[in-house]
């Protein structure tokens, strides 16, 4: 059930890159900028299998957050919001499942992937991918991504989510 | 001393706002977006402090600091791709600050390092991360591509033009004297591919076998080889499987051919043809590691092609078709030539001492446009002497492309991928000659049956 509030359901939409920060060895967070997909529920964020070391952290370890920060990224909103969630990769079959689950919410944000996708022949595992699917968990909002103010806070088990 | 460098810092404070994250007390990341300054020479970042208990940064644990510029420009992708991340510990500072002390810096920023060459410095990672997803899944998983694709991609097919070439003009050269079996010229055409097409593969067996394949993390689509082996999109079995086939049908081909015209010389040709494309990468001679390379390649792509072609159709040798193939040969060796130019790293580290691995760039240009010219030379040199037609001046129409290349080189010698255009203009010069070559004879052939 959706329960994230509606300013951050619209960086979602229009991010092209959020920043996915994982748990690494040793407890260390480790962020990466990538681009996050939203199905209305969950997060969906991918990995290539060449840079697949924050798919081994979140098999370690879970727990993720994912935070839109950058109005460059996102077509010029000013807000901001980290989302904390649990983690789960699908990796059944880097080749071609994740073009079933995410390519078209990939290709309605970035219609460019198709023309990328033509060349799959030359760079044959960069698009061997594994998917992140993020279930929302709590989600901290910055309003005019002021962080001089505490941000709201809002939380799936407080707000209506299973 | 600081325990990371200025350089470090000094690019941190590049970006317009970093992102703080730690881990909170239910386990989960936390991330926040703030401002923050530099000292880079005391070494520490002070970071203003954001609001509220659920974003205020812990000063007893790791935290990360990421500065990140990935600007995305859309229906284009992304550019000016970087980011920079420190890892170290916060700690209270004056105004209600944060005072940030890294210990650990890493990043990447595609201006030092391009994506491809990114991405090709993460292939061992890949294959680490199959293996064990292999070993958690119970069932081997391993790299795709669509069967068509991956012929495409083994088998280098594009670069068939190098055999096409020669071998058609071969073919005119004959016809040109009269002699022309349409029947034996298919045939001929498909077992020329099909040798050109074996020693390609087989040429990547040794080449990843020897490791210049994997030391080499610039390939283009010039150079570096088909890395299915390296990708694992194919097994080592598989490769050599394919080989096989490959020369298989080459020699079965080239045993009709020598069937159908008795002749010694073809059948002494194609055993050295063949003798000379396994001697390139493979071992004893190995020769492209010693230089000869070009030389090889020159042979095998130029009169071994060509009068092979020729004596198909009229049993014999002539010095017209030996002097029409010194051009195409010329041509077919600067490909290799300037595609080693991006490889030399990677060939160096393996121990393929190529031409560019050992002469300075300004000798390798000047050779290059020497014989370049030389090539063009010789097709005007063999129309003055009579041996070629007139109408093969025609390929000189090819000529001011040397000068792009020429210039290509020197602007991009030490820039692989900006080095690709030059690549394919030098690859269109031996296409490109080869049909102006082709053409003169077609006009030829014609004014001989018109007259």
């Amino acid at each position: 059930m959706a329960w994230l509030p509606q300013p951050v359901e619209r960086l979602l939409d229009e991010a092209l890159v959020g920043e996915l920060t994982v748990i690494g060895p040793g407890g260390r967070p480790i962020t990466h900028p990538l681009i996050p997909l939203y199905d209305g529920e969950r997060i969906l964020m991918h990995s290539s299998t060449l840079f697949s070391r924050k798919l081994e952290h979140i098999k370690r370890d879970p727990h993720v957050s994912v935070s839109l920060t950058d109005p460059v990224a996102m077509r010029g909103l000013t807000d901001r919001a980290t989302i904390k969630g649990i983690a789960r990769i699908i990796e059944d079959d880097p080749h071609s499942q994740w073009e079933r689950l995410i390519l078209d919410l990939w290709r309605k944000k970035e219609p460019v992937i198709d023309a990328f996708l033509k060349m799959r022949v030359a760079l044959p595992l960069f698009f061997e991918r594994a998917v992140i699917e993020i279930t929302p968990q709590e989600c901290l909002y910055w309003a005019d991504g002021d962080t001089s103010r505490a941000p709201a806070v809002t939380s799936a088990s407080r707000d209506g989510a299973a | 001393m600081p325990a990371v460098g200025r350089e470090h810092l000094e690019k941190l404070a590049g970006y317009p706002f970093v992102v703080v994250s730690w881990v909170d007390p239910n386990g989960f990341p936390m991330s926040v977006a703030t401002d923050f300054t530099v000292d880079s020479g005391l070494g520490v970042v002070t970071l203003r402090a954001p609001a509220g208990d659920e974003a205020a940064i812990p000063v007893d644990r790791q935290i990360d600091v990421l500065g990140s510029h990935i600007r995305p420009t859309p229906g284009q992708g992304y550019d000016e791709r970087r980011y920079l991340q420190l890892w170290g510990s916060a700690s209270a500072g004056p105004d209600g600050s944060m005072t940030f002390t890294p210990t650990r810096a890493w990043g990447w920023d595609e201006g030092e390092i391009p994506f491809f060459e990114y991405s090709e410095r993460s292939v061992p990672q890949s294959r680490r991360y199959l293996a064990q997803l292999s070993k958690e899944k119970g069932r081997t998983i391993r790299p795709r591509l669509s069967l068509g694709w991956l012929f495409l991609r083994t088998t280098r097919l594009p670069f068939l033009s190098a055999t096409a070439v020669p071998v058609l003009l071969g073919i005119a050269v004959a016809a040109r004297g009269g002699a022309f079996n349409p029947w034996l010229a298919l045939v001929t055409v498909v077992g020329a591919a099909l040798a050109h097409l074996a020693i390609n593969v087989s040429n990547d067996i040794f080449d990843t076998l020897s490791g210049a394949d994997e030391a080499n993390v610039n390939p283009t689509p010039f150079s570096g080889g088909s890395r299915v082996l390296l990708y694992d999109l194919l097994t080592l079995r598989q490769l050599i499987a394919l080989a096989a086939a490959l020369f298989g049908g080459a020699v079965a081909i080239g045993l009709v051919l020598v069937w159908a015209t008795r002749s010694a010389t073809l059948l002494g040709i194609g055993l050295a043809g063949i003798a000379l494309g396994l001697a390139y990468t493979a071992p004893p001679l190995k020769l492209v590691y010693r230089g000869l390379g070009e030389i090889a390649v020159a042979i095998g792509f130029g009169p071994i092609m060509l009068l092979g072609s020729y004596v198909v159709q009229t049993g014999s040798l002539s010095w017209e078709a030996v002097v029409a193939s010194v051009p195409v040969a010329i041509l077919v060796a600067l490909i290799l030539y300037v595609n080693e130019i991006p490889d030399r790293v990677g060939d160096a580290a393996a121990g393929k001492r190529t031409l560019p691995v050992r002469l300075a760039p300004r000798v390798v240009t000047g050779i290059y446009l020497a014989f370049a010219v030389l090539a063009f030379a010789v097709v005007v040199g063999g129309v003055a002497t009579g041996l070629l037609p007139v109408a093969t001046l025609l390929a000189l129409l090819a000529a001011p492309l040397v000068v792009r290349v020429y210039r290509g080189l020197t602007q991009f010698y030490s820039q692989p991928y900006a080095l690709m255009p030059v690549m394919a203009t030098n690859i269109k010069i031996h296409a490109y000659v080869g049909v102006l070559l082709l053409a003169g004879y077609g006009v030829a052939i014609l004014a001989r049956l018109l007259a």
